[in-house]
């Protein structure tokens, strides 16, 4: 008490200012979280499979659906266009149809998030635009291939087609 | 430490740290330039273009970095007025803002043969162009005014608010599901290996055998990795010094010129 009187008009501006700009900053960033929190949905880049089966995505909307490409699952239609390929979490999986062109690094067992629409039937997601989600892991491609000749590769199979063929699609024609 | 608030005693130090931050960083920038456009491995998936991330990462960090310099400096203009809080906020501006700018360029040339596109509107992405724009900002508003000591205030007071989007950018790709990937840098501290799977869209086998070669960067990519992050940071601080003498000079003369004006 006696000491915050005994000080100068200056330092106690000082510590005022100090207060407020540390306490606004504070209340900015309450805000801001509370914000985010709050819109979390409408900020979140992608749905999971498990999302959209349970209907929690938004319905009649476009939006984005984020998941492995289910190994085994790409094929090409009659139409020799239009893919087909089922997107999973190891849970839940949903069939995705594309007619476009695929990012290179689009493989079974890959990370893909894809930009569509459910159909009527709610069982299909149409997508408009498929694009390849890079995990946060490096390897350089001699270790990979020295893995591979030791039988210790435990990742996909195809990484090695890749390299052969220069080409990434998994997708073969419907027998 | 109120002696180096003075911008005379704290540039006298700064002159003399110039030179031996120079001969550090010569040699920093080469071994990283080598390391990363030569003499190290290309990825198993994104073959060459990971030689990106040399650049990349590096620019990242340093715009954030100057991001927190230049709302420090500003802070404590406003706390404690000290002249030279302004000054190094003014300084690092511009410097942060190209750092920004070539972040956001390198992830999108990165992304088109990765991603299969130039720009998506994720959490990352966005809120790393928010702070090329906070940057931008800052920049227009500090230099708004014909005195240009009126937009010291309001410029200041602008970095100190835009501190809230450092925390959103690093956090961004843990809260939110977002294209951009997670750290590997600092991945570990943030996210469990069970959640690195399924939300963090990463096979699991890929991950086993990440976990088999002991890191999600193998040491031959650490490295040019680290001498970049190394030779950015003290390239940014030279940039600062530099530009910090010419902040000092502008005004000294500004001064000089009001005190003949007065005369």
């Amino acid at each position: 008490m006696s000491d915050a009187k005994r000080r100068s008009p200056a330092a106690r501006r000082k510590k005022v200012r100090l207060t407020l700009v540390l306490c606004g900053t504070l209340f900015l960033a309450a805000a801001t979280a509370l914000t985010l929190s709050a819109l979390q949905e409408n900020v979140t880049f992608f749905f999971g499979p498990t999302e959209v089966t349970e209907g929690k995505v938004p319905q009649g909307a476009t939006f984005r659906i984020g998941g492995l490409v289910e190994v085994g699952s790409c094929h090409i239609r009659e139409d020799g266009v239009t893919r087909e390929f089922r997107i999973t979490d190891g849970s839940n999986a949903v069939l995705v149809t594309y007619a476009g062109l695929l990012p290179s690094l689009f493989r079974d067992g890959q990370g893909v998030v894809a930009l569509g629409q459910l159909d009527t039937g709610h069982s299909t997601f149409v997508a408009k635009e498929v694009l390849a989600k890079h995990d946060e892991t490096y390897m350089p491609t001699e270790v990979v291939e020295a893995m591979k000749r030791a039988g210790t590769w435990k990742g996909d199979e195809s990484v090695a087609e890749i390299e052969a063929s220069g080409t990434s699609d998994p997708c073969k024609a419907k027998a | 430490m109120h002696r180096f608030a003075n911008p005379s005693q704290f540039m006298r130090v700064a002159e003399a740290m110039l030179p031996w931050m120079v001969a550090l960083c010569i040699p920093l920038m080469a071994a990283g330039l080598y390391f990363g456009l030569w003499a190290s491995p290309a990825d198993y998936q994104q073959s060459e273009t990971v030689r990106i991330m040399y650049i990349h990462v590096p620019s990242a960090f340093l715009a954030q970095g100057a991001y927190i310099v230049m709302a420090l400096g500003s802070a404590s203009f406003l706390i404690w007025k000290h002249p030279l809080g302004d000054l190094i906020a003014r300084a690092a501006a511009p410097i942060g803002c190209i750092f920004a700018l070539i972040c956001l360029v390198t992830g999108s040339l990165w992304g088109k043969p990765t991603w299969g596109t130039y720009w998506v509107w994720d959490a990352r992405l966005t809120s790393m162009l928010i702070l090329f724009f906070l940057f931008l900002g800052y920049l227009a508003l500090a230099n708004a005014f014909d005195d240009p000591a009126r937009g010291d205030k309001p410029a200041a007071i602008l970095a100190v608010v835009g501190i809230v989007n450092i925390p959103i950018i690093k956090f961004s790709v843990y809260f939110f599901n977002t294209l951009h990937q997670k750290s590997t840098l600092f991945g570990d501290l943030f996210s469990s290996g069970e959640e690195a799977g399924a939300s963090g869209l990463q096979q699991p086998d890929i991950a086993a055998a990440a976990a088999q070669q002991g890191s999600a960067l193998p040491p031959s990519m650490l490295l040019p990795l680290m001498l970049m992050l190394a030779a950015f940071s003290v390239f940014f601080l030279i940039l600062l010094v530099l530009r910090l003498r010419g902040e000092l000079a502008t005004v000294r003369l500004r001064a000089l010129r009001a005190g003949l004006r007065a005369g």
